[in-house]
Order: C-alpha cells, then structure tokens, then sequence
C-alpha cells in the first residue's frame, strides 16, 4: 500500500472490504498535512479504527460519543487557542472531525450547530451513507426517499423510507460558514481539491462525502467506486460547493443517465422496478432533476 | 499566611472568585438557575481582563461536557459549572470524562430534578450520577464552597478523575455569608501548572482518546478504575492537610461537631449542616447530648473512617436531601452500611423546602410522625 496515503490512517483497520471511508478519511488528511489533531463520532469508521488495544490512528484521535463530536472539537480547538497563546504550543494545527450521517444530520445535528455558529476553526466532515450503517441499516434523516431499510422496510403497504432526505447543507450554509461542499468518493480530484481548501479557510467548514455502505445497500464489494460513480453521473449526488455564499458546481455529466440507473445496482432499491412501484421511481427522478435544477441556478446567480 | 481580607459573598460568587484565582485554561457552560451567577461573574471577570480563560458558550449541558473533554483531553486546564437538568442531560459524557480519566472540575449547584419542574435546592441531581466515577466534595456555605472549589482542583489532577464541588442551590449559591478568600498567587502557586502526561496537542506522541474495548479489555479498564479510585482519599486529605497550611482552615472527610459525648448523632451533607448545628447546641443546653458528622467527601465514600467515628453513637440519624424509590435513602444506605447497622433515615429540604431547628429537634426527640421535614 502506498505509504503517503496511511501514514495517518493505518491499514489493518476493520473497515469492510469495499467500504468507502478508508479512501475518504485518507483523501482528506493527507491535505491536512503533519500537524492534526482527529474527532470522531461513534459508528463504524471508530469501532473499526480503535479497536484496543490497536488504533489506527497515527496522529492524535478523540471519540467521546455519538452526537458530540462538534462539541468535543470545539473543547480541543479553544484549548488549542489558549495553550498557543500561552507558548505552550508552537506549531499550527488543523481539527478535522469525521462523523457518518447519524452522527452529523441527527443526533450531532444540534452539537455541529453550535460548533458552527460559534465558529471554531475546524473541519467538519460527514461520511453519508444513508442510514444507520454500523448499527444494521436503520433510517436516519439522510435515507433517500424510497429506500427500504430494516425500520422502514418496503412491504404490502410501503415502498420503503416515506420522507425525503434532510438537505443538510442548506442548513449549514445558513449558519453562514465560508465554505461548505458536496463531494464523492468516486471522485478523489474533486474530494481532494474541496477538502485542501476547506482546511485553507478560517473557521468552520464542512464537507458532505458520498460513502456507499457494501453490506447494507447490498451490493459486491468490488463495486462501491462504480456505484458512487452513477450516483453522480445520475445527477443523485450533485458535486458543488457554496464558498462564502456563492454555489458552483465542480462536475457536471454531460448528459446525465436516469437514476434507475443508480438505484438498480443495490439491493436496497429493489423493490422499487415492481410495477406498483413505478410511480415511487417516477417520482424520485422528478426530485433529482428539481434539485439539480436548483443548484444549478444558485450557481449561475 | 492567609489573607484575612473578610468578604460577603454569595456560593456562587465565592465559586467565580475560586475560579479566577486558579484561572483555567478553559470553561464551557451553558446557564442554568442555580448555577447561573457563577458563570455570569466568571465571565464579568473576564470581559474586564482578569482572567483569560477561554469560556465556551456552548448550545447546552451536553456539549458543555462534551467540550471539556475535549479540552481536557487536548490538555488544558478545565471547568464548567451546571444544576439539576444540566447535570442530568450531561450524564452520558460525565461517564465518559471519567472513564477517560479526565481531571474536570465541576461546581455544581444542587437543585431538584422534574417532573415536576423546580428550580430550588435539594441533592437529587448530583445523587444521579454518585457512581459515576467522578470524586464529590460537599460544602456547607461560601467559605467552603471557595476553599474546596480550590481543593477539588488540585484533587482532580492528582489523582486524574474529575471532580465534583456541591453547594446547596440557592441555600448557598444565592446566599451572602462572611467569608475569607486568598492571595490569588498563593493560590496559583498552590494548585500549580497543569502538566498532563498524556494529550492530543502533543503531536510527537499522538494517542487514541475513547477507543472501543471488548469482552478482553472492557473489564481491566473498569476494574484498574475502581482500585485508583480507592486512592483518592488518601490525596484528598493531603491536599486538605496542605491547604490548612496556607489559609489555616481545616477540611477533612468528614466534619464532627460534639460527637465525643453524643447519644445520637445526625449525619448530613451541605448547608443545613449549619441549622443543625444550632439545633444541637440547644439542645445540648437542655441536657440532651447530640453530635453532628458533617461528610464532605461523598465520594469516594470513607466507610472505614465514618464506621471508626460512630461506632459509639448509641442512634444514628441520616438525613438526606434526596428521595429515592424503592430502596433506602441514598446517604443513609451508605451510613447503614458502613456501621453495619440500621439508622434512622429521614428527608429533607426537597425542591427547595425550608428545614427548621425546631424539624431538627422533633427528628432527634422522636417526634416526627413519619420520615419526612415536611
């Protein structure tokens, strides 16, 4: 394995073979160079990276629980500040904190908002997979609409997840932060580009990073890339940036496919090409485009 | 040594001056009635350039916790201060910061916990987290709350646990009593620099705060908890020993006031400790010989030295300023089992009742109809 890339996030975790954190934990350190300090909230990227009495973690890490991670960065950012000031530290250091979308649009929704409104200088970045992933595929606010999952499971009477998915970074911009993304594992240029400037900016930014989850999205492992790679090229996972205010989108597919092309390369979306189900499908590219559309008038503004 | 600058100060005015004095590196709090005017006046002392803590205003007690372990962790010195609800919405993290063996100091004012909502003085809220591995020092008024605030300091990083000082919401916090602080260098030199062995800001030698252990380690690490916390006694009255030297006030375990003659002695925690005291001294003019043991140190709880100290009292009467359900009283349960003997277990003060001398003297006298300073 190439060295550059683990030399802060070790190989020999416990992440899945085809997990997508590893590659988007990495991605975003290594543009954060030598001196970084880590926050994490619990899920899986944690428990397959802590495991006592081996860590994988080869700069310093906290884990205090699941919805504080902002909170707990905002105690280390301000201790930062003060031992600084008083000399007993030299160097500059940045705070990164990697949460999954449990940890960041739910339970750590009011913690990261605090955190962004008092506006620590750190770096906030989710890993979204849709759900409640380490804790066996339950709903959380980021599940797509439509998607059968163990607490809403399709049946007789449900084409699976009712509501539609929270739109969490509108909610951040709205705090008025400097910078805040949407970028793709499938596309590491791009994550790479987001996450080093991110890390340039003062103050609080935030990264919201597609993660696809081979156990519960149910799909072959050797596949997560080419699945995060549809979801964009669907225009399901839109890749821009809102840097102070201002929206561009990074990648645009010249002729976006329709997203039943994503949604047939996972198990979790199965239910959705019966034929009573074809008005949910209908309906979900209704709002792809929608979406689409309005960012892309943002940008042109 | 001491200052003898003679103050009347409120509980949570003596806490902010306490603080000032040791100027830590950093404090998270969110406001909560009865702790508020000590996070007010801290951050008075602050907007004026007396101190140059970094106070985070965070969004609630949870975060407010949550932030202290994280500064702890990064390795500066840290405090907060709550009540009642806030004690309880922090409790996930209080364990945690704990179990992380964090050197947190807490000034905590006392105040009941809902349903239904009361924001007056009583010990349910800190009785809900006794074991959750955090030391808790009571203090019956400004002066101890000052001295202890100081204490618990030094305590916390000696023995790495965080620590918990307790005044009486309202009863102490919101009340002016005559009170002697110190020079802030004696106290600066007294609680020294904070020199954390291990943090997150030091780089060269990175750690992996709050990792996940199993069914192989889980249980080594709750255990090696248990035997350190042992030790804490120990540093405690070292620290109290020391600090007489410097303010020549006297703290130790437990406070016995006319307990060497006593009949019957009252054991009590926090500002009534005062009201009791009066009680007994009239009623000592009256023949009766009653003794108070004021406990300071609820935990970790001193069974060896409380059994040592009542073994001769003929009756043993605990009051509590909590009530539990469906088991005995959380201060008189340890009494009981510490002299390996029933007690005479009443309740007071709940949701901020006042408690009289005259409540006092029927409880000792067998005159109370039931177990409650209704």
């Amino acid at each position: 394995m190439n060295k550059d890339l683990t030399k802060h996030h070790a190989p020999g975790h416990s992440a899945c073979a085809g997990c997508a954190f590893p590659a988007i934990v990495r991605t975003v350190l290594n543009e954060a160079g030598e001196n970084v300090v880590v926050g994490n909230a619990t899920g899986c990227l944690e428990v397959t990276s802590t495991l006592y009495p081996y860590t994988a973690w080869k700069v310093p890490y906290i884990h205090n629980a699941f919805e504080n991670a902002a909170a707990t960065i905002s105690g280390v950012e301000r201790a930062y500040k003060i031992l600084k000031k008083k000399g007993k530290v030299d160097k500059k250091i940045k705070f990164v904190v990697f949460g999954g979308d449990g940890g960041t649009y739910d339970i750590g929704f009011q913690s990261l908002s605090g955190a962004l409104e008092r506006g620590h200088d750190f770096f906030y970045v989710c890993y979204d997979n849709g759900g409640y992933m380490n804790t066996g595929n339950q709903r959380s606010s980021a599940t797509p609409y439509g998607t059968s999952t163990e607490t809403t499971p399709a049946g007789k009477q449900s084409f699976g997840k009712m509501e539609v998915r929270k739109n969490l970074i509108e909610i951040v911009k709205a705090h008025g932060v400097p910078y805040a993304a949407q970028a793709n594992v499938a596309n590491l240029t791009d994550l790479k580009k987001k996450a080093k400037k991110a890390l340039e900016t003062e103050g609080p930014t935030f990264l919201l990073v597609f993660s696809p989850c081979t156990n519960n999205w149910k799909f072959p492992t050797s596949q997560y890339v080419n699945i995060a790679k549809l979801a964009t090229e669907t225009n399901f996972w839109p890749l821009y940036e809102i840097e102070n205010g201002k929206y561009k989108i990074t990648y645009e597919p010249n002729s976006p496919k329709p997203v039943a092309e994503f949604l047939k390369t996972q198990g979790r979306f199965k239910h959705l090409f019966s034929e009573k189900n074809k008005p949910v499908l209908e309906q979900i590219q209704r709002m792809i485009n929608e979406e689409f559309a309005r960012i892309a008038r943002l940008a042109e503004e | 040594m001491t200052n003898n600058k003679k103050l009347a100060l409120t509980g949570g005015y003596a806490a902010a001056l306490a603080l000032k004095h040791i100027n830590p590196d950093v404090m998270a709090v969110y406001p909560i009635t009865p702790q508020t005017p000590i996070i007010e006046i801290y951050s008075k002392f602050k907007a004026d350039g007396e101190v140059d803590t970094e106070i985070i205003h965070v969004e609630s007690e949870h975060s407010a916790m949550s932030a202290c372990v994280g500064s702890s962790a990064a390795g500066a010195r840290t405090v907060t201060a709550t009540s009642s609800q806030g004690l309880s919405l922090m409790n996930e993290v209080v364990y945690i910061a704990a179990g992380l063996r964090l050197p947190i100091l807490m000034a905590v004012s006392a105040r009941a916990l809902a349903a239904p909502i009361n924001i007056h003085g009583d010990h349910s809220d800190v009785m809900g987290c006794r074991d959750s591995g955090w030391v808790q020092i009571f203090c019956e008024n400004p002066q101890e709350v000052y001295d202890k605030t100081i204490i618990g300091m030094k305590l916390a990083e000696a023995v790495k646990f965080p620590v918990m000082v307790i005044m009486d919401g309202f009863n102490t916090s919101h009340s002016v009593e005559n009170m002697e602080d110190l020079d802030d260098k004696i106290v600066k030199d007294f609680v020294g620099e904070y020199k954390p062995e291990k943090y997150l800001l030091d780089l060269e030698n990175p750690v992996t705060f709050g990792p996940v252990a199993l069914q192989n380690s889980y249980f080594e690490f709750r255990k090696d908890m248990a035997d350190d916390f042992e030790n804490i006694q120990k540093e405690y009255e070292k620290i109290c020993a020391d600090y007489e030297k410097i303010s020549g006030r006297k703290y130790g375990i437990f406070e016995e006031y006319k307990i060497k003659n006593a009949e019957k002695v009252i054991v009590a925690m926090g500002s009534v400790c005062g009201t009791i005291k009066d009680a007994i001294d009239k009623m000592e003019k009256e023949g009766e010989k009653v003794g108070l043991m004021q406990l300071n140190l609820f935990r970790p709880f001193p069974y060896k030295d409380v059994k040592k100290a009542l073994y001769k009292a003929k009756e043993v009467i605990v009051m509590d300023r909590n009530l539990t359900f469906g088991t005995k009283q959380a201060l008189a349960s340890e009494i009981s089992h510490a002299i390996g003997k029933e007690v005479k277990s009443f309740v007071y003060g709940l949701g901020g009742r006042d408690t009289f001398q005259k409540q006092i003297i029927d409880m000792v006298q067998g005159q109370l109809k039931d177990n409650y300073l209704l």
